[in-house]
Protein backbone atom coordinates (compact mmCIF):
# COMPACT_ATOMS: atom_id res chain seq x y z
CA UNK A 1 0.00 0.00 0.00
CA UNK A 2 1.68 3.41 -0.79
CA UNK A 3 2.07 5.85 2.21
CA UNK A 4 1.47 9.46 1.94
CA UNK A 5 3.04 11.80 4.04
CA UNK A 6 0.93 15.22 4.52
CA UNK A 7 3.26 18.26 6.02
CA UNK A 8 0.94 21.04 7.09
CA UNK A 9 -2.64 20.71 7.78
CA UNK A 10 -4.08 23.83 6.55
CA UNK A 11 -6.92 23.87 3.75
CA UNK A 12 -4.22 22.55 1.42
CA UNK A 13 -2.69 19.48 3.59
CA UNK A 14 -6.11 18.75 4.95
CA UNK A 15 -7.74 18.48 1.33
CA UNK A 16 -4.46 16.32 0.31
CA UNK A 17 -4.44 14.08 2.98
CA UNK A 18 -8.24 13.06 2.29
CA UNK A 19 -7.46 12.96 -1.46
CA UNK A 20 -5.06 10.32 -0.63
CA UNK A 21 -6.55 8.60 1.57
CA UNK A 22 -9.86 8.09 -0.56
CA UNK A 23 -7.57 7.25 -3.29
CA UNK A 24 -6.43 4.44 -0.95
CA UNK A 25 -3.07 5.18 0.42
CA UNK A 26 -1.92 4.50 3.69
CA UNK A 27 -2.00 8.54 5.25
CA UNK A 28 0.36 10.28 7.44
CA UNK A 29 -0.61 14.02 8.31
CA UNK A 30 1.69 16.26 10.40
CA UNK A 31 1.43 19.82 11.67
CA UNK A 32 3.48 21.78 13.95
CA UNK A 33 0.91 23.27 15.91
CA UNK A 34 -1.57 21.51 18.27
CA UNK A 35 -4.86 21.93 15.97
CA UNK A 36 -5.98 21.45 12.73
CA UNK A 37 -7.11 24.07 10.05
CA UNK A 38 -3.55 26.25 9.54
CA UNK A 39 -3.84 30.05 9.67
CA UNK A 40 -6.88 30.37 7.53
CA UNK A 41 -9.10 28.20 9.71
CA UNK A 42 -6.88 28.61 13.17
CA UNK A 43 -9.74 28.25 15.84
CA UNK A 44 -10.00 27.95 19.69
CA UNK A 45 -8.08 24.65 21.27
CA UNK A 46 -10.22 22.28 22.16
CA UNK A 47 -9.94 22.52 25.74
CA UNK A 48 -12.20 25.99 25.18
CA UNK A 49 -15.20 25.00 23.06
CA UNK A 50 -17.75 27.29 21.80
CA UNK A 51 -21.09 26.52 20.46
CA UNK A 52 -21.13 29.37 17.69
CA UNK A 53 -17.23 29.03 16.78
CA UNK A 54 -18.53 29.04 12.45
CA UNK A 55 -19.58 33.00 12.88
CA UNK A 56 -15.66 33.79 12.80
CA UNK A 57 -14.92 31.63 9.85
CA UNK A 58 -15.71 31.39 6.28
CA UNK A 59 -16.31 28.37 5.07
CA UNK A 60 -15.94 26.48 8.16
CA UNK A 61 -18.44 23.58 6.70
CA UNK A 62 -15.66 22.71 4.34
CA UNK A 63 -12.71 22.74 7.11
CA UNK A 64 -15.94 20.32 9.22
CA UNK A 65 -16.22 18.03 6.16
CA UNK A 66 -12.29 17.68 5.95
CA UNK A 67 -11.55 17.07 9.64
CA UNK A 68 -14.65 14.54 9.67
CA UNK A 69 -12.90 12.69 6.81
CA UNK A 70 -10.01 11.74 8.62
CA UNK A 71 -11.08 8.51 9.79
CA UNK A 72 -8.34 6.19 9.19
CA UNK A 73 -5.51 8.59 8.76
CA UNK A 74 -2.61 8.77 11.02
CA UNK A 75 -2.85 12.53 12.50
CA UNK A 76 0.19 13.52 14.27
CA UNK A 77 -0.18 17.35 15.97
CA UNK A 78 2.73 19.14 17.66
CA UNK A 79 5.19 17.16 15.03
CA UNK A 80 7.70 19.93 13.78
CA UNK A 81 9.63 18.44 10.28
CA UNK A 82 13.37 19.73 10.62
CA UNK A 83 15.14 18.02 7.73
CA UNK A 84 14.23 16.11 4.52
CA UNK A 85 16.46 13.60 2.29
CA UNK A 86 15.60 13.02 -1.14
CA UNK A 87 18.55 11.63 -2.52
CA UNK A 88 17.40 7.71 -1.56
CA UNK A 89 14.22 7.60 -1.29
CA UNK A 90 12.20 9.81 0.89
CA UNK A 91 13.48 10.55 4.95
CA UNK A 92 11.28 13.43 6.96
CA UNK A 93 13.08 13.96 10.51
CA UNK A 94 10.30 14.82 12.88
CA UNK A 95 10.22 16.13 16.39
CA UNK A 96 7.08 15.69 18.17
CA UNK A 97 5.68 17.63 21.37
CA UNK A 98 5.25 21.25 22.64
CA UNK A 99 7.33 23.62 20.67
CA UNK A 100 10.97 24.67 21.49
CA UNK A 101 10.86 21.92 24.54
CA UNK A 102 14.36 20.30 24.51
CA UNK A 103 13.90 16.33 24.65
CA UNK A 104 10.64 15.98 21.72
CA UNK A 105 10.57 12.64 20.67
CA UNK A 106 12.31 12.03 17.15
CA UNK A 107 10.58 9.65 14.55
CA UNK A 108 11.91 9.49 11.14
CA UNK A 109 8.85 9.10 8.29
CA UNK A 110 10.38 6.89 4.94
CA UNK A 111 7.04 7.54 2.91
CA UNK A 112 6.73 6.84 -0.75
CA UNK A 113 5.11 9.82 -1.72
CA UNK A 114 5.34 13.39 0.29
CA UNK A 115 3.09 16.27 -0.14
CA UNK A 116 4.37 19.47 1.38
CA UNK A 117 1.84 22.30 2.24
CA UNK A 118 3.55 24.32 4.97
CA UNK A 119 1.33 27.84 3.41
CA UNK A 120 2.35 31.05 4.16
CA UNK A 121 3.14 33.80 6.44
CA UNK A 122 2.37 37.73 6.32
CA UNK A 123 5.46 40.05 4.84
CA UNK A 124 5.57 43.23 6.63
CA UNK A 125 7.38 46.10 5.51
CA UNK A 126 9.25 47.86 7.97
CA UNK A 127 8.58 51.93 8.80
CA UNK A 128 10.13 54.16 11.66
CA UNK A 129 8.44 52.93 14.98
CA UNK A 130 7.52 49.29 13.54
CA UNK A 131 9.63 47.82 16.51
CA UNK A 132 7.50 49.29 19.29
CA UNK A 133 5.42 46.90 21.68
CA UNK A 134 1.71 47.73 19.84
CA UNK A 135 2.36 46.88 15.93
CA UNK A 136 1.76 43.27 14.97
CA UNK A 137 1.92 41.64 11.78
CA UNK A 138 -2.19 41.37 10.28
CA UNK A 139 -1.66 38.13 10.81
CA UNK A 140 -0.74 37.97 14.14
CA UNK A 141 -4.22 40.16 15.08
CA UNK A 142 -6.18 37.68 13.12
CA UNK A 143 -4.65 34.41 15.28
CA UNK A 144 -4.53 35.76 18.55
CA UNK A 145 -8.57 36.85 17.61
CA UNK A 146 -9.34 34.24 15.94
CA UNK A 147 -7.55 31.07 18.61
CA UNK A 148 -6.78 33.12 21.76
CA UNK A 149 -10.26 35.41 21.35
CA UNK A 150 -7.87 38.48 22.31
CA UNK A 151 -7.66 41.69 20.42
CA UNK A 152 -4.77 43.02 20.01
CA UNK A 153 -5.76 46.87 21.15
CA UNK A 154 -9.04 48.99 21.78
CA UNK A 155 -8.18 51.17 19.16
CA UNK A 156 -6.56 49.53 16.16
CA UNK A 157 -5.40 50.66 12.42
CA UNK A 158 -5.22 48.08 10.42
CA UNK A 159 -2.60 48.82 6.98
CA UNK A 160 -1.02 47.80 4.32
CA UNK A 161 -1.94 46.00 1.08
CA UNK A 162 -4.07 43.22 -0.07
CA UNK A 163 -7.76 41.59 0.26
CA UNK A 164 -6.41 39.61 3.63
CA UNK A 165 -6.42 43.08 5.42
CA UNK A 166 -10.54 43.08 5.44
CA UNK A 167 -10.79 39.92 7.30
CA UNK A 168 -8.18 41.15 9.92
CA UNK A 169 -10.50 44.12 10.64
CA UNK A 170 -13.31 42.21 10.50
CA UNK A 171 -11.96 39.67 13.24
CA UNK A 172 -10.74 42.75 15.53
CA UNK A 173 -13.81 44.25 15.63
CA UNK A 174 -15.51 40.87 16.34
CA UNK A 175 -13.10 40.65 19.18
CA UNK A 176 -14.31 43.94 20.60
CA UNK A 177 -11.43 46.44 19.18
CA UNK A 178 -12.41 49.47 17.44
CA UNK A 179 -10.82 49.68 13.98
CA UNK A 180 -10.04 52.97 13.21
CA UNK A 181 -9.88 52.02 9.51
CA UNK A 182 -8.19 49.93 7.11
CA UNK A 183 -5.27 51.78 4.99
CA UNK A 184 -4.67 49.87 1.47
CA UNK A 185 -1.41 51.11 0.07
CA UNK A 186 -3.11 50.28 -3.47
CA UNK A 187 -4.80 53.13 -4.97
CA UNK A 188 -7.63 52.57 -7.12
CA UNK A 189 -6.44 52.40 -10.74
CA UNK A 190 -4.33 49.37 -9.54
CA UNK A 191 -7.40 47.70 -7.77
CA UNK A 192 -9.16 48.21 -11.34
CA UNK A 193 -5.98 46.86 -13.16
CA UNK A 194 -6.28 43.83 -10.93
CA UNK A 195 -9.66 42.88 -10.44
CA UNK A 196 -12.00 44.92 -13.30
CA UNK A 197 -10.30 42.99 -16.03
CA UNK A 198 -12.19 39.93 -17.58
CA UNK A 199 -14.53 39.74 -14.51
CA UNK A 200 -15.77 36.48 -15.85
CA UNK A 201 -13.06 34.91 -14.81
CA UNK A 202 -13.62 35.05 -11.20
CA UNK A 203 -16.64 33.02 -11.39
CA UNK A 204 -14.08 30.08 -11.39
CA UNK A 205 -13.19 31.88 -7.85
CA UNK A 206 -16.72 32.57 -6.91
CA UNK A 207 -16.56 31.74 -3.34
CA UNK A 208 -13.67 33.92 -2.82
CA UNK A 209 -15.47 36.75 -4.80
CA UNK A 210 -18.59 36.46 -2.20
CA UNK A 211 -16.04 36.33 0.87
CA UNK A 212 -14.59 39.79 -0.23
CA UNK A 213 -18.02 41.21 -1.28
CA UNK A 214 -19.02 40.12 2.55
CA UNK A 215 -16.26 41.76 3.72
CA UNK A 216 -16.98 45.22 1.68
CA UNK A 217 -20.31 44.76 3.43
CA UNK A 218 -19.49 44.31 6.48
CA UNK A 219 -17.62 47.35 6.70
CA UNK A 220 -20.11 49.88 5.15
CA UNK A 221 -22.43 48.57 8.15
CA UNK A 222 -20.04 49.07 10.50
CA UNK A 223 -18.59 52.06 8.88
CA UNK A 224 -15.10 50.85 9.54
CA UNK A 225 -13.61 53.47 7.00
CA UNK A 226 -11.86 51.37 4.01
CA UNK A 227 -9.09 53.96 2.50
CA UNK A 228 -7.21 53.71 -0.97
CA UNK A 229 -3.92 54.81 -1.92
CA UNK A 230 -2.42 55.49 2.01
CA UNK A 231 -0.03 53.72 4.53
CA UNK A 232 0.92 53.59 7.86
CA UNK A 233 4.38 55.58 7.66
CA UNK A 234 5.32 55.96 11.22
CA UNK A 235 4.19 54.64 14.43
CA UNK A 236 4.96 56.73 17.10
CA UNK A 237 4.94 56.47 21.27
CA UNK A 238 6.80 56.39 24.67
CA UNK A 239 7.99 52.77 24.87
CA UNK A 240 4.83 51.37 22.82
CA UNK A 241 2.76 52.89 19.97
CA UNK A 242 0.17 55.52 20.93
CA UNK A 243 -0.15 57.34 17.86
CA UNK A 244 0.28 56.29 13.71
CA UNK A 245 0.86 58.59 10.82
CA UNK A 246 -0.53 57.92 7.69
CA UNK A 247 0.23 59.38 4.31
CA UNK A 248 -1.63 59.55 1.12
CA UNK A 249 0.55 57.70 -1.63
CA UNK A 250 1.71 58.05 -5.06
CA UNK A 251 1.37 55.11 -7.83
CA UNK A 252 4.86 53.69 -6.85
CA UNK A 253 3.71 53.74 -2.69
CA UNK A 254 5.65 56.66 -2.11
CA UNK A 255 4.20 59.00 0.50
CA UNK A 256 3.10 62.03 -0.95
CA UNK A 257 4.71 65.26 1.31
CA UNK A 258 2.31 66.96 2.94
CA UNK A 259 -0.54 64.71 3.48
CA UNK A 260 0.54 62.97 6.46
CA UNK A 261 -2.71 62.82 9.51
CA UNK A 262 -1.64 61.66 13.08
CA UNK A 263 -4.56 59.16 14.51
CA UNK A 264 -4.04 57.96 18.43
CA UNK A 265 -4.10 54.19 18.53
CA UNK A 266 -2.66 51.55 20.96
CA UNK A 267 -2.30 48.87 17.80
CA UNK A 268 -0.93 48.76 14.51
CA UNK A 269 -1.90 45.49 12.51
CA UNK A 270 0.29 45.74 9.25
CA UNK A 271 0.48 43.15 6.15
CA UNK A 272 1.87 43.96 2.93
CA UNK A 273 1.41 40.87 1.29
CA UNK A 274 2.48 37.03 2.10
CA UNK A 275 5.97 35.12 2.30
CA UNK A 276 5.52 31.28 1.06
CA UNK A 277 7.36 29.37 3.91
CA UNK A 278 10.24 27.25 1.71
CA UNK A 279 12.01 25.64 4.16
CA UNK A 280 10.69 22.21 3.81
CA UNK A 281 10.63 22.67 -0.11
CA UNK A 282 13.69 23.61 -0.14
CA UNK A 283 15.25 21.18 2.09
CA UNK A 284 13.85 18.63 -0.15
CA UNK A 285 15.43 20.14 -3.12
CA UNK A 286 12.61 21.21 -5.07
CA UNK A 287 13.29 23.59 -7.72
CA UNK A 288 11.97 27.00 -6.88
CA UNK A 289 11.09 29.42 -9.51
CA UNK A 290 11.71 32.67 -10.75
CA UNK A 291 8.60 34.15 -8.94
CA UNK A 292 9.55 32.21 -5.59
CA UNK A 293 7.13 29.79 -5.32
CA UNK A 294 7.67 26.23 -5.60
CA UNK A 295 7.44 25.10 -9.20
CA UNK A 296 4.75 22.09 -9.46
CA UNK A 297 3.38 20.99 -12.58
CA UNK A 298 -0.40 20.58 -13.56
CA UNK A 299 -0.46 17.74 -11.26
CA UNK A 300 1.48 19.28 -8.49
CA UNK A 301 4.52 17.53 -8.95
CA UNK A 302 7.80 19.64 -7.59
CA UNK A 303 11.04 18.99 -9.46
CA UNK A 304 12.20 15.97 -7.06
CA UNK A 305 10.70 12.23 -7.71
CA UNK A 306 7.46 11.84 -5.67
CA UNK A 307 7.49 14.92 -4.26
CA UNK A 308 4.19 17.14 -4.68
CA UNK A 309 3.65 20.95 -3.44
CA UNK A 310 0.15 22.86 -2.89
CA UNK A 311 -1.31 25.75 -1.56
CA UNK A 312 0.14 28.77 -0.60
CA UNK A 313 3.69 27.57 -1.25
CA UNK A 314 3.29 27.25 -5.00
CA UNK A 315 1.45 30.95 -5.07
CA UNK A 316 -0.69 33.26 -3.11
CA UNK A 317 -3.98 32.01 -4.21
CA UNK A 318 -6.42 31.85 -1.46
CA UNK A 319 -8.18 28.84 0.03
CA UNK A 320 -9.91 27.85 -2.92
CA UNK A 321 -7.31 27.45 -4.73
CA UNK A 322 -5.22 25.84 -1.47
CA UNK A 323 -8.13 23.18 -1.70
CA UNK A 324 -8.26 21.98 -5.23
CA UNK A 325 -3.95 21.86 -5.43
CA UNK A 326 -4.41 19.87 -2.67
CA UNK A 327 -6.72 17.50 -3.82
CA UNK A 328 -5.22 17.16 -6.53
CA UNK A 329 -1.84 16.63 -4.68
CA UNK A 330 -3.60 13.79 -2.33
CA UNK A 331 -4.96 11.88 -5.31
CA UNK A 332 -1.88 12.14 -7.73
CA UNK A 333 0.85 11.20 -4.60
CA UNK A 334 -1.73 8.22 -4.31
CA UNK A 335 -1.09 7.12 -8.05
CA UNK A 336 -4.44 8.05 -8.34
CA UNK A 337 -5.80 10.22 -11.62
CA UNK A 338 -6.60 13.34 -10.50
CA UNK A 339 -10.29 14.60 -10.87
CA UNK A 340 -10.72 16.97 -14.26
CA UNK A 341 -13.13 19.13 -12.53
CA UNK A 342 -10.36 19.85 -10.31
CA UNK A 343 -7.90 20.49 -13.06
CA UNK A 344 -10.37 22.77 -14.72
CA UNK A 345 -11.18 24.82 -11.55
CA UNK A 346 -6.81 25.14 -10.64
CA UNK A 347 -6.99 27.11 -14.19
CA UNK A 348 -9.99 29.92 -12.49
CA UNK A 349 -7.70 30.04 -8.98
CA UNK A 350 -4.49 30.61 -10.47
CA UNK A 351 -6.27 33.66 -12.53
CA UNK A 352 -6.95 34.66 -8.87
CA UNK A 353 -2.96 35.38 -7.74
CA UNK A 354 -2.24 36.92 -10.44
CA UNK A 355 -5.37 39.23 -9.79
CA UNK A 356 -3.63 39.77 -6.54
CA UNK A 357 -0.50 41.12 -7.62
CA UNK A 358 -1.65 43.13 -9.81
CA UNK A 359 -3.61 45.45 -7.59
CA UNK A 360 -2.08 45.09 -4.60
CA UNK A 361 2.12 44.01 -5.24
CA UNK A 362 4.48 45.83 -3.18
CA UNK A 363 5.43 48.64 -5.28
CA UNK A 364 9.42 50.14 -4.87
CA UNK A 365 8.54 53.77 -4.04
CA UNK A 366 7.67 52.22 -0.46
CA UNK A 367 11.66 52.64 0.79
CA UNK A 368 11.00 56.30 1.06
CA UNK A 369 9.44 55.79 3.95
CA UNK A 370 12.20 55.00 5.66
CA UNK A 371 14.47 56.95 7.85
CA UNK A 372 18.64 56.07 8.40
CA UNK A 373 17.46 54.76 12.08
CA UNK A 374 14.39 52.84 11.03
CA UNK A 375 15.33 49.03 12.17
CA UNK A 376 15.17 46.97 8.88
CA UNK A 377 16.28 43.43 10.64
CA UNK A 378 14.23 42.92 13.91
CA UNK A 379 16.58 40.16 15.26
CA UNK A 380 19.56 42.16 15.44
CA UNK A 381 18.30 45.95 15.43
CA UNK A 382 20.14 46.56 12.04
CA UNK A 383 19.09 49.77 10.83
CA UNK A 384 18.78 51.16 6.87
CA UNK A 385 21.74 53.61 6.96
CA UNK A 386 23.87 50.98 8.55
CA UNK A 387 22.37 48.45 6.12
CA UNK A 388 23.11 50.97 3.28
CA UNK A 389 26.71 51.60 3.65
CA UNK A 390 27.47 48.17 4.34
CA UNK A 391 26.08 47.51 0.96
CA UNK A 392 27.95 50.47 -0.49
CA UNK A 393 31.14 49.23 1.23
CA UNK A 394 31.42 45.94 -0.60
CA UNK A 395 32.60 45.71 -3.92
CA UNK A 396 30.20 43.26 -5.34
CA UNK A 397 26.58 43.10 -4.26
CA UNK A 398 26.74 39.96 -2.68
CA UNK A 399 23.97 39.17 -0.28
CA UNK A 400 26.20 37.07 2.39
CA UNK A 401 29.25 39.88 2.49
CA UNK A 402 26.26 42.39 3.08
CA UNK A 403 24.66 40.05 6.01
CA UNK A 404 27.92 39.33 7.41
CA UNK A 405 29.35 42.99 7.40
CA UNK A 406 25.91 44.57 8.96
CA UNK A 407 24.72 41.18 10.50
CA UNK A 408 21.09 41.83 9.14
CA UNK A 409 19.66 38.73 8.51
CA UNK A 410 21.73 36.67 10.82
CA UNK A 411 19.33 36.87 13.73
CA UNK A 412 17.37 34.14 15.50
CA UNK A 413 14.47 34.55 13.45
CA UNK A 414 17.01 33.47 10.70
CA UNK A 415 16.06 36.25 7.93
CA UNK A 416 11.88 35.16 7.80
CA UNK A 417 11.26 38.46 8.61
CA UNK A 418 13.27 41.12 7.01
CA UNK A 419 14.81 38.73 4.42
CA UNK A 420 13.30 39.62 1.07
CA UNK A 421 13.00 43.32 1.81
CA UNK A 422 17.07 42.95 3.41
CA UNK A 423 17.24 41.80 -0.51
CA UNK A 424 15.67 44.50 -2.09
CA UNK A 425 17.41 47.27 -0.43
CA UNK A 426 20.43 46.23 -0.50
CA UNK A 427 20.38 45.30 -4.11
CA UNK A 428 20.76 41.68 -4.27
CA UNK A 429 19.52 39.49 -7.09
CA UNK A 430 17.57 36.68 -5.43
CA UNK A 431 17.98 34.87 -8.71
CA UNK A 432 21.54 33.92 -7.60
CA UNK A 433 21.15 30.80 -5.17
CA UNK A 434 24.01 32.64 -2.67
CA UNK A 435 21.98 36.15 -2.87
CA UNK A 436 18.59 34.70 -1.84
CA UNK A 437 17.79 34.75 2.14
CA UNK A 438 15.28 31.43 1.63
CA UNK A 439 18.08 29.14 2.35
CA UNK A 440 18.79 28.27 5.75
CA UNK A 441 20.61 25.20 7.38
CA UNK A 442 18.07 23.99 9.28
CA UNK A 443 14.68 24.12 8.14
CA UNK A 444 13.38 24.50 11.94
CA UNK A 445 14.67 25.40 14.84
CA UNK A 446 16.01 22.78 17.57
CA UNK A 447 17.94 22.47 20.54
CA UNK A 448 21.19 21.14 19.99
CA UNK A 449 20.49 18.39 22.68
CA UNK A 450 18.08 17.01 20.04
CA UNK A 451 20.47 16.69 17.23
CA UNK A 452 22.39 14.52 19.23
CA UNK A 453 19.60 12.21 20.46
CA UNK A 454 18.69 9.11 17.68
CA UNK A 455 15.49 8.82 16.64
CA UNK A 456 12.82 5.89 17.27
CA UNK A 457 9.67 5.24 15.10
CA UNK A 458 7.71 5.62 17.84
CA UNK A 459 6.06 8.93 19.22
CA UNK A 460 3.05 10.28 20.80
CA UNK A 461 0.63 10.72 18.22
CA UNK A 462 -2.14 12.67 18.58
CA UNK A 463 -5.69 12.04 17.07
CA UNK A 464 -7.97 15.03 16.92
CA UNK B 1 -3.95 47.73 25.65
CA UNK B 2 -4.85 43.95 24.36
CA UNK B 3 -7.58 42.13 26.44
CA UNK B 4 -9.83 38.95 26.09
CA UNK B 5 -13.61 38.79 24.98
CA UNK B 6 -15.35 38.13 28.18
CA UNK B 7 -16.65 35.05 27.75
CA UNK B 8 -20.02 35.69 29.07
CA UNK B 9 -20.55 37.80 26.59
CA UNK B 10 -18.79 36.37 23.75
CA UNK B 11 -21.65 35.76 20.81
CA UNK B 12 -19.94 32.56 19.54
CA UNK B 13 -21.12 31.27 23.19
CA UNK B 14 -18.30 29.62 24.68
CA UNK B 15 -18.36 27.25 27.24
CA UNK B 16 -16.98 28.48 30.80
CA UNK B 17 -13.48 28.48 30.45
CA UNK B 18 -11.52 26.30 32.97
CA UNK B 19 -8.74 28.55 34.75
CA UNK B 20 -5.17 28.08 35.30
CA UNK B 21 -1.98 29.70 36.77
CA UNK B 22 1.35 30.45 36.03
CA UNK B 23 4.05 32.35 37.29
CA UNK B 24 5.74 35.33 35.12
CA UNK B 25 9.03 36.83 36.66
CA UNK B 26 7.62 35.81 40.15
CA UNK B 27 4.30 37.11 39.82
CA UNK B 28 1.35 34.61 39.81
CA UNK B 29 -1.24 35.19 37.10
CA UNK B 30 -4.42 33.53 36.63
CA UNK B 31 -5.25 32.16 32.54
CA UNK B 32 -7.48 29.40 30.82
CA UNK B 33 -6.66 26.31 29.95
CA UNK B 34 -6.12 26.26 25.93
CA UNK B 35 -4.11 30.14 26.02
CA UNK B 36 -1.04 30.37 24.69
CA UNK B 37 1.57 31.44 27.53
CA UNK B 38 1.45 34.67 25.06
CA UNK B 39 -2.34 34.79 25.12
CA UNK B 40 -2.52 34.38 28.79
CA UNK B 41 -0.12 37.94 29.04
CA UNK B 42 -2.15 39.51 25.99
CA UNK B 43 -5.24 38.88 27.91
CA UNK B 44 -3.88 40.84 31.09
CA UNK B 45 -3.02 43.76 29.06
CA UNK B 46 1.00 42.61 28.85
CA UNK B 47 2.23 43.25 25.35
CA UNK B 48 5.78 43.23 25.69
CA UNK B 49 7.51 41.38 28.28
CA UNK B 50 11.34 41.06 26.00
CA UNK B 51 13.69 43.27 26.13
CA UNK B 52 16.26 43.74 23.07
CA UNK B 53 19.77 43.85 22.89
CA UNK B 54 19.39 47.88 22.23
CA UNK B 55 17.51 47.37 25.25
CA UNK B 56 13.92 47.80 23.47
CA UNK B 57 11.08 45.60 24.28
CA UNK B 58 9.13 42.93 22.66
CA UNK B 59 6.42 41.52 22.69
CA UNK B 60 4.36 39.53 20.03
CA UNK B 61 4.64 41.01 16.36
CA UNK B 62 3.91 38.31 14.45
CA UNK B 63 1.80 35.66 16.36
CA UNK B 64 2.52 32.42 14.67
CA UNK B 65 6.00 31.35 15.38
CA UNK B 66 7.74 33.19 12.48
CA UNK B 67 9.33 36.06 14.21
CA UNK B 68 10.71 34.81 17.25
CA UNK B 69 10.02 38.18 18.91
CA UNK B 70 7.97 36.92 22.11
CA UNK B 71 10.72 34.41 23.13
CA UNK B 72 11.25 33.68 27.03
CA UNK B 73 12.35 31.11 29.30
CA UNK B 74 10.00 28.78 30.00
CA UNK B 75 10.68 26.05 33.16
CA UNK B 76 14.08 27.10 32.76
CA UNK B 77 14.40 26.14 29.36
CA UNK B 78 14.99 29.77 27.26
CA UNK B 79 14.10 30.87 23.71
CA UNK B 80 10.47 29.03 23.91
CA UNK B 81 8.13 30.89 21.28
CA UNK B 82 5.40 32.08 23.99
CA UNK B 83 3.06 32.44 20.80
CA UNK B 84 3.41 28.39 20.08
CA UNK B 85 3.34 26.79 23.54
CA UNK B 86 0.49 26.26 25.25
CA UNK B 87 0.00 27.29 28.85
CA UNK B 88 0.10 24.91 31.68
CA UNK B 89 -0.87 24.79 35.47
CA UNK B 90 2.14 25.74 37.50
CA UNK B 91 4.27 26.99 34.11
CA UNK B 92 6.93 29.07 35.05
CA UNK B 93 8.13 31.88 32.56
CA UNK B 94 10.88 34.30 33.10
CA UNK B 95 11.37 36.93 30.82
CA UNK B 96 14.57 37.53 28.94
CA UNK B 97 16.57 41.01 28.76
CA UNK B 98 19.68 40.89 26.03
CA UNK B 99 21.26 43.84 27.73
CA UNK B 100 22.44 41.26 30.52
CA UNK B 101 23.54 38.53 29.05
CA UNK B 102 27.70 38.11 28.65
CA UNK B 103 28.43 39.51 24.61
Amino acid sequence: MTHVLVVGAGPAGLSAAVAASDAGARVTLLDSGDGLGGQYWRHLPLQRPAQREARLHHGWAAFDRLRGSLAGIEVVTEAQVWAIETHDGIAVHVLIGPADAGGRAARTLTPDALVLATGAHDRTLPFPGWNLPGVFSAGAAQALAKGERVAVGRRAVVAGAGPFLLPVAQSLTAAGARVLGVYEAARPSALAKGWLPRPWRLLGAAHKGGELAGYAAHHLGRRVPYRLGRAVVEARGDGRVEEVVIARLNADWSPVPGTERTLAADAVCVSHGFTPRLELPIAAGCRIGPDRFVAVDADQRTSVESVYAAGEITGIGGVDAALVEGRIAGARAAGAPASPADLKRRGATTDFARRIDAAHGIRRGWTSWLRDDTVVCRCEEVAYGPLCDAAAATDQAALRSVKLTSRAGLGICQARMCGRTVEELTGADPARAEDTTDRRPLAAPIRLGDLAAPATTCGKDTHV
Amino acid sequence: MSAIVPWETDPIRPDEPKPLHITVDGTRIEGLQGQSIAGVLLAHGTTEWRTTTAGRRRGVFCGIGVCFDCIAAVNGESDVRLCLRRANDGDTVTTQDDTKEAP
